[in-house]
C-alpha cells in the first residue's frame, strides 16, 4: 500500500486562483519522488497541500483528498502533520536567521513534545553524522552560514522532528555543483538508511531522475505524464521539452515544437 | 546642576526604572512573538492593579492572594484576548493588527470604566512602610557628606520588577518553550512548517505580557495610588522599549533604567525650565539614541550576507 496518496486535488488562491486542476499521485514508502515541471505548474502548491501549509497563503484545498499512512491529512492544521512523521522543507534554505546552528536544530525537535536529554543528544549526533560540518559550527549564528551550509541546517532541522516522509522543495537551488552532488547524496542516504520517503521538486531534472525511484511531470496544474526514473529519461518528450537534455548543435525542426505543442494539449 | 541632590535624583531615577523596564517587558514580549506592538499594555497595567484592589479591598481577601488571584485572572484576559481578538486576524496586514490593539486599549480603558468607577483610590501597601533607607555615601560635598534617602517602597519595587524581567529572560534563553517563541517571532510560516503550534506560542506570549502588566501595575499603584490614569504611565515605557531595541529582553533593562535616569538627572538641574522638564526627557534620549542606532541598543540587526 502506498504512503501517501492524493486523490484528485483542487488547490484554490485567496478564492479565485486555481492552481491545481485534479492532481493524484502515490508514493511508496522508502522511495523518492521527483515531481518535475515548468515554473508555475504548481509543484509547490502541491507540496503546501500535503503539508497544510496553504492556510498562510490563504489557499484552499477545494476537492480532493489526501491520505498518508491510511488516514486522510488533508483537513489537518501543519503542526499535526508534522507530529505523524511528514515534514515540509519549504523552498529558499529558510532559517531562524539569528538562533545559533544549535538552536536551529533543537527547535526542529520541539513538535515532538517531550522528549528526554538523551533523545535530543542522540537525535542531535544523527544529524552531525549526515552532515559533520555543522556541529564545528554548532555555536554560530545560522544567519551568517553559507548556502550550503544553510541548506544542510534546514534538512537538519527537519530530521530532528523524526519524520517518516520528507517533502523537499529546489534543494539545488543556487547551490555550487559539489554542494549540490553533496546534498543529493544525503536523500540517497536518508531513503536507503533511515527509510525515510521523500517527494522531491527540483527544476535540476536530470539531476532528480539519478536519484529518484519514480517521477510525476507537471504542466499547468496537472500531471501529464508519470513512470519509473528509467523510463522518464529515455522518453522523447521528456527529454526535448522538459528536461532540456536535447542534443546540443542539432538543428531544431519546427515541426518537432509543432508536434509537441498538439501532444502536450492532448494531454493536458 | 544642584550638585548636592545629584545622586539623590540620580539613584531614585534608576529605582523608577524598574518598573519602567517590566512595563516595557510586556511591550517586548508581544512583539518577540508576533511583531505586534501592542497599545493596549498599559490597560492590562490598570485592570491587573484594578482586580488586585477589588479583591483586597472591596473583599478584603489578604493582599497576597488577591494578587495571585489577580495574576491568574489577568493570565486568562490575555488568552482570551488573543483568541477573540488576535487570531480571527491571522493573515492580515500586521498594520491592521497593531490598530486593533489601539481599539482594544478603548474597549478595556472603557471596561474597566464602566466596572470600577473613575475615582482615585487608594491601593494597600506591598511593602512594609518602615523608615526610607539612609545610605551615607563616602563623597563630600562642600564639607557635607552626600547622603542618600531611599523610599523602601521604591527599592523594593526596583528588585521586584528587575527579578521579574531576569525570570522572563532566562525563560526565553534557557528553555524550550521560549527557544520556540524566539523562532516563531523570526518567520511565523517557517515555524507553522516545523510543527510548532503558533497560535498557542502567540497566547501564551499574551498571558505573559498580561501576567508581567499586573505585577507593573500593582507595583505602580502602591507606590502612586490607583486611578485610570494608570494606563497613561506605560508611555515611559515606549522609549525604553525603543531604546533597548524591540526583541532584546536585556535592553528593556538597559532602556528602564536609562529613561529614569534621565528622568532624576533632569530633576537635580537648578534651571527651572529643564527642570520642569522631566516628562520630556525619555523622547529627547530616545531621538539621540535612535539617531545612532536606528534598531536601538540591543535591537536585532537584519542579517544581510554579501
Amino acid at each position: 500500500m502506498s504512503q501517501l496518496t492524493l486523490n484528485n486535488i483542487e488547490v484554490i488562491y485567496c478564492d479565485v486562483i486555481q492552481v491545481l486542476r485534479g492532481v493524484s499521485l502515490e508514493v511508496q514508502p522508502g522511495t523518492v519522488v521527483a515531481l518535475l515541471g515548468s515554473n508555475g505548474a504548481g509543484k509547490t502548491t502541491t507540496l503546501r497541500a500535503i503539508s497544510g501549509l496553504l492556510v498562510s497563503q490563504d489557499g484552499k484545498i477545494t476537492r480532493g483528498t489526501i491520505e498518508y499512512g491510511g488516514e486522510r491529512i488533508d483537513r489537518l492544521p501543519p503542526d499535526e502533520v508534522v507530529q505523524r512523521g511528514l515534514i515540509q522543507i519549504l523552498e529558499g534554505r529558510r532559517l531562524f536567521q539569528h538562533l545559533t546552528v544549535e538552536e536551529n536544530l533543537v527547535v526542529g525537535s520541539v513538535a515532538r513534545g517531550r522528549t528526554s536529554d538523551a533523545t535530543l543528544k542522540r537525535d542531535l549526533a544523527e544529524v552531525y553524522r549526515y552532515f559533520p560540518r555543522l556541529e564545528d559550527m554548532r555555536k554560530r549564528v545560522s544567519g551568517y552560514l553559507s548556502g550550503g551550509e544553510q541548506q544542510m541546517l534546514v534538512i537538519g532541522r527537519a530530521l530532528m522532528s523524526n519524520p517518516r516522509f520528507i517533502l523537499l522543495d529546489e534543494p539545488s537551488l543556487g547551490l555550487a555543483p559539489l554542494l549540490v552532488a553533496e546534498i543529493f547524496r544525503v536523500i540517497q542516504q536518508m531513503r536507503d538508511q533511515s527509510g525515510i520517503s521523500i517527494l522531491l521538486v527540483e527544476q535540476n531534472a536530470n539531476l532528480a531522475l539519478s536519484v529518484a525511484d519514480y517521477a510525476y511531470v507537471m504542466d499547468n496544474g496537472r500531471i501529464v505524464l508519470d513512470g519509473s526514473a528509467e523510463r522518464l529519461v529515455n522518453n522523447e518528450d521528456i527529454k526535448e521539452f522538459y528536461l532540456g537534455l536535447n542534443q546540443l548543435g542539432e538543428r531544431k525542426s519546427y515541426r518537432d515544437v509543432k508536434h509537441y505543442k498538439r501532444r502536450k494539449r492532448w494531454l493536458g | 546642576m544642584n550638585w548636592q541632590l545629584l545622586p539623590q535624583f540620580a539613584t531614585t531615577g534608576l529605582l523608577a526604572g524598574g518598573p519602567i523596564a517590566l512595563m516595557a517587558l510586556g511591550l517586548v514580549l508581544i512583539f518577540k512573538s508576533s511583531y505586534i506592538f501592542n497599545f493596549a499594555q498599559g490597560q492590562l497595567l490598570l485592570i491587573g492593579a484594578l482586580i488586585t484592589w477589588w479583591f483586597s479591598v472591596e473583599l478584603g481577601l489578604p493582599l497576597w492572594v488577591s494578587i495571585a488571584i489577580a495574576l491568574i485572572l489577568s493570565a486568562l484576559l490575555g488568552l482570551v484576548i488573543e483568541r477573540l481578538a488576535l487570531r480571527p486576524m491571522t493573515g492580515q496586514p500586521l498594520l491592521s493588527i497593531i490598530l486593533m490593539t489601539l481599539g482594544l486599549s478603548q474597549v478595556l480603558q472603557g471596561s474597566a470604566l464602566l466596572f470600577f468607577g473613575g475615582n482615585q483610590r487608594n491601593f494597600p501597601q506591598i511593602f512594609p512602610a518602615g523608615d526610607p533607607y539612609k545610605i551615607i555615601t563616602p563623597f563630600v560635598y562642600e564639607g557635607n557628606p552626600i547622603v542618600l534617602i531611599l523610599k523602601q517602597n521604591l527599592v523594593w519595587s526596583f528588585i521586584v520588577a528587575i527579578l521579574g524581567v531576569i525570570v522572563i529572560g532566562a525563560f526565553f534563553k534557557f528553555t524550550k518553550a521560549g527557544l520556540a517563541m524566539r523562532a516563531t517571532s523570526e518567520d511565523h510560516e517557517l515555524a507553522q512548517s516545523i510543527g510548532l503550534r503558533i497560535h498557542r506560542i502567540f497566547g501564551i506570549s499574551w498571558m505573559l505580557a498580561a501576567v508581567v502588566a499586573t505585577i507593573g501595575g500593582v507595583l505602580l499603584a502602591t507606590s502612586s495610588g490607583l486611578d485610570m490614569s494608570l494606563s497613561i504611565v506605560v508611555l515611559a515605557a515606549f522609549p525604553a522599549v525603543l531604546l533597548g531595541g524591540l526583541e532584546s529582553i536585556p535592553g528593556t533593562i538597559i532602556g528602564g533604567l536609562l529613561i529614569g535616569l534621565s528622568v532624576g538627572l533632569v530633576s537635580a538641574s537648578t534651571n527651572q525650565f529643564i527642570r520642569n522638564s522631566g516628562e520630556i526627557m525619555p523622547y529627547v534620549v530616545l531621538l539621540l539614541v535612535l539617531m545612532i542606532r536606528p534598531e536601538g541598543l540591543f535591537g536585532q540587526k537584519r542579517i544581510e550576507r554579501i
